[in-house]
């Protein structure tokens, strides 16, 4: 908790810092006249506050990021040579075992004198360090203060300078929607890459037995887990498709009937009241399909001498293709309604019915944005977790029948990282690969999505 | 064709046209009947919600006659409140029980007459008698909490004709019960434990005030981060970007996270956050953070859309008089979008309380029964809490899942609306 004091030290410094520079600007400008003055006393206080805090944080960072680092070289280096000797993943242990003395936290054996020792020294070294950190930022912090605080004269433009800053940190805001980017991409093909160094990616990608359990002892009965994705592909797909069946044709058809049918009253409030069913929370449609659909279905079922599971792909495909259904028709409700009035106009004028307008000349015309807003659809299916969590089965079916239960890419995900996990067994990383698929299947879907659906806005505008 | 005399065409038409016009009511019929598809969908949504979820809102009280029984709470009359507190008072609660029932007199027969009673109802009892001591030694008349079994039988869950073996109440239970109705010391009453507590194994005393909580830390994160960096992000490819190769990349990229999935987002958390900064497990901290990232591309693309919504001559007339760049956007520009970027705010907010998968990649499904004070504490949230509830095998769960979804839904509804006001009320045309 040291450096969020010290955060809220820098902070009140800052605000010290603006009034000096406020404080002194105006004084200035007394002295100056209006016409000799180039910025805003404001600015001036903006300007010797950011002086004052940015270097200071930035040294703050730096600290934080290098200090484990040092600390750890610092603590390990003291140890006896035969601790130093033990493999990396053993001093790891140990230094946590050094750490976790210092918090006081439980502790997995009786520590022996050398760790004491270490660990007196970890705290002695970590208070040093914090104190020499919060003495750089203070003082730094102070003496830019004094630095930018000597600048503020009335010829000086400060508000260029703060305009500038202000522009870097708007910058620097807007690349954080690339690093989440690369963030995903990065910690994802890490660990996944972790896993394929067990086992081989083409065993993943096309092996056909899914069963992830790596035993614990070496003679555990199955103790070989097997890591062939194809069974939860098929599963995903099995079931994107069932909702896209669904959410394609009603979607699709209550668009075309908001867009070319109804009348303004019904279009205004259906809308809306389609579009709540977008704004349920995925656990919820959940629960729905594990509650009210799956038992209805097997029901059903049983009346026509059919056999369901009551984890059944077709259940979780159904609900997921309502919950797909508002976002296929508000999109292509957009694309629909963009397409020029002209073109219906000229169609009517031949003599065409409604219906033959809207498929002949309407739909083809709108097809690329209905294409995009479908592939965006069965992204979302594909990426889709709660349903299928709480509706889809767990077991790896390499079927095709929607009434069995199948398992997704997503339901192995969460179970497999849902719950005590050790972080190096092939059985968590397998979620890692897992995530690398889906993160390049959805982005490849995608992009193709976006690109179809701009290509085509451009052309009537 | 042109030598096709013109009557044939006429024909040809009229023989099509009753085709035609069939199709086209048929066609008609189809859309209208997809509509009614979805819509038909979301009454049978919120019927069955509501219908499972309304009983969640009582429950079953049993009037007991309990004496205060001085020996029992504090044999020795200090009256320290840490005596006070820590009595036995389920004991009170079973004596009390027996007392109504002398008849029943073997160790089986007992133990199943106290299961009638919820471990919750002690702990009124205690809650009373440490708010006022003087209580001790008196008898009160006092309704104690049912167990969830009985619960759900009084409301008529669980139907009283089933066999034995199927009904987690036993048929002497039921003798007993109906004794109890029989002399009117059976109601429904208001259940606050829904509204004030946490999670619990036992469903009578679960509640979803911890998860609120949970919700609302994690909410808080999420705002404090998001807000200012989307609405950053917007204001520099809106106003200062260049048109290159480098700010396409980043607004393919920003439209791209918008539709990535959310477990990815769930999977960055635990890798990055957990596993390489160190951030706690279970924390509304991390899951703020995961939030932020996910609502980030919903706040920026509504928030461009509000800057591009300021016509160009509000900037040109700042410009005119002599304001910066800077000054233009800020003092003018952004005011004017602010309604429509904090409507982007709100419906990101919105989305991030009903997402649940990245959580569970956090941590955030355990068990918590405490009220997280801190965001740094262990927590739960609101869409968590149903999923963990679904899957609870007690039926009690059932209606308290419906009515925990429709509190979720009420939150969804009130940040739309607020959404909406705002859009209205401040929203101009140009």
């Amino acid at each position: 908790m040291a450096s969020s004091t010290l955060l809220l030290a820098v902070a009140g410094l800052a605000v010290f810092a603006y009034y000096l520079g406020r404080q002194r600007a105006v004084a200035a400008a007394i002295g100056a006249g209006p016409r000799g003055f180039h910025s805003l006393p404001g600015y001036h206080g903006g300007y010797v506050a950011l002086w004052c805090v940015l270097p200071a944080l930035l040294v703050l960072a730096l600290w934080q990021v290098f200090e484990p680092i040092w600390l750890r070289s610092a603590v390990l280096g003291q140890l006896p040579a035969d601790v130093r000797a033990l493999p990396s993943e053993q001093l790891g242990l140990v230094y946590n075992d050094i750490r976790n003395l210092v918090e006081g936290n439980v502790v997995s054996s009786s520590p022996s004198a050398d760790i004491l020792a270490a660990a007196s020294r970890y705290a002695a070294l970590r208070e040093t360090s914090r104190a020499l950190a919060a003495a750089a930022v203070l003082v730094l912090g102070i003496a830019c203060l004094a630095w930018a605080f000597r600048r503020v004269r009335p010829d000086f433009r400060a508000r260029n300078r703060v305009e500038h800053a202000i522009e870097y940190l708007l910058i620097a805001a807007s690349m954080v929607a690339i690093l989440t980017t690369i963030g995903i991409f990065l910690s994802v093909l890490f660990e996944a890459l972790r896993f394929f160094r067990q086992v081989s990616p083409l065993d993943f990608l096309f092996g056909t037995s899914w069963s992830p359990q790596t035993a614990i002892r070496a003679d555990q009965v199955g103790s070989s887990g097997a890591f062939g994705a194809v069974p939860l592909f098929t599963g995903t797909l099995l079931i994107s498709g069932i909702a896209m069946l669904v959410a394609v044709p009603v979607g699709l058809m209550s668009a075309i009937y908001l867009s070319e049918y109804a009348n303004r009253r019904l279009r205004s409030w259906a809308k809306p009241m389609l579009e709540i069913l977008a704004g349920i929370p995925t656990v919820v449609y959940g629960y729905f399909a594990a509650l009210t659909v799956g038992p209805i279905l097997r029901a059903v079922g049983e009346g026509f001498g059919l056999e369901v599971a009551s984890e059944s792909a077709l259940g979780a495909g159904l609900v997921m293709g309502i919950m797909i259904i508002p976002f296929v028709s508000s999109l292509s409700d957009d694309v629909i309604t963009a397409v020029p009035q002209a073109l219906r106009d000229g169609s009517y004028g031949l003599g065409a019915t409604r219906s033959e307008t809207i498929r002949q000349v309407v739909l083809p015309a709108a097809l690329p944005g209905i294409v995009g807003a479908v592939l965006l659809a069965v992204s979302r299916a594909i990426g889709e977790t709660m349903i299928v969590v709480m509706a889809a089965g767990l077991a790896a079916n390499l079927t095709a029948n929607p009434f069995e239960a199948v398992t997704t890419v997503t339901v192995q995900i969460v179970t497999l990282l849902v719950g005590d996990q050790e972080f190096d067994s092939p059985k968590t990383l397998a979620a890692f690969a897992l995530g690398l698929v889906l993160f390049l299947v959805t982005l490849v879907l995608n992009v193709i999505a976006l690109r179809v659906v701009r290509r085509y806005r451009e052309q009537y505008e | 064709m042109s030598s096709t005399p013109r009557t044939s065409v006429k024909e040809a038409v009229a023989r099509g046209i009753t085709r035609r016009y069939a199709y086209e009511s048929l066609f008609r019929a189809l859309g209208l009947g997809a509509l009614l598809v979805g819509l038909g969908f979301l009454a049978f949504f919120f019927y069955t919600l509501i219908s499972n979820g309304y009983t969640a809102l009582v429950q079953t009280r049993l009037e007991l006659d309990v004496t205060l029984d001085p020996m029992v709470i504090d044999p020795t009359g200090s009256r320290e409140p840490s005596v006070l507190a820590g009595a036995d008072y389920q004991k009170l609660v079973r004596d009390a029980l027996g007392a109504r029932f002398p008849d029943v007199t073997s160790r089986a027969d007992l133990r199943a007459l106290y299961a009638l009673v919820s471990p919750g109802a002690g702990i009124e009892v205690q809650r009373l008698v440490t708010g006022d001591p003087r209580l001790i030694g008196t008898t009160r008349s006092l309704w104690l909490l049912a167990d969830d079994d009985v619960d759900v039988l009084v409301k008529g869950h669980v139907s009283r004709e089933l066999p034995e073996v199927d009904r987690r109440i036993t048929d002497r239970q039921l003798e007993w019960l109906s004794r109890l109705e029989s002399e009117g010391r059976v109601a429904e009453k208001f259940n606050r434990y829904f509204f004030t507590s946490g999670d619990s194994r036992d469903p009578e005393l679960a509640g979803i005030w911890s998860a609120t909580v949970g919700s609302f830390f994690m909410l808080l994160v999420t705002l404090v981060l998001s807000f200012p960096l989307g609405v950053a992000t917007a204001i520099y490819l809106e106003e200062f970007a260049p048109r290159n190769r480098w700010t396409d990349l980043i607004e393919v990229n920003i439209n791209n996270l918008a539709a990535v999935p959310s477990i990815v987002f769930g999977l960055l958390g635990l890798a990055l956050f957990i596993n390489e900064f160190g951030l706690p497990r279970s924390a509304p901290l991390v899951g703020g953070l995961v939030l932020c990232l996910m609502t980030l591309p919903v706040i920026i693309i509504a928030s461009r859309a509000a800057l591009t919504a300021v016509p160009p001559s509000i900037r040109e007339a700042a410009l005119g008089v002599g304001a910066s760049k800077m000054q233009m956007v800020l003092h003018h520009v952004l005011p004017l979008a602010m309604p429509g970027m904090l409507t982007g705010t709100i419906i990101g907010m919105a989305r991030a309380l009903g997402e649940s998968a990245p959580l569970l990649m956090i941590g955030m499904v355990a068990f918590i029964v405490d009220t997280p004070e801190t965001p740094l504490d262990p927590a739960t949230a609101l869409p968590v809490q149903v999923y963990l509830w679904a899957d609870s095998p007690e039926r009690a769960f059932v209606e308290r899942t419906s009515a925990a979804i429709l509190v979720l839904l009420m939150f969804l509804l009130m940040m739309n609306a607020a959404a909406i006001w705002l859009r209205r009320r401040f929203e101009r045309r140009y």
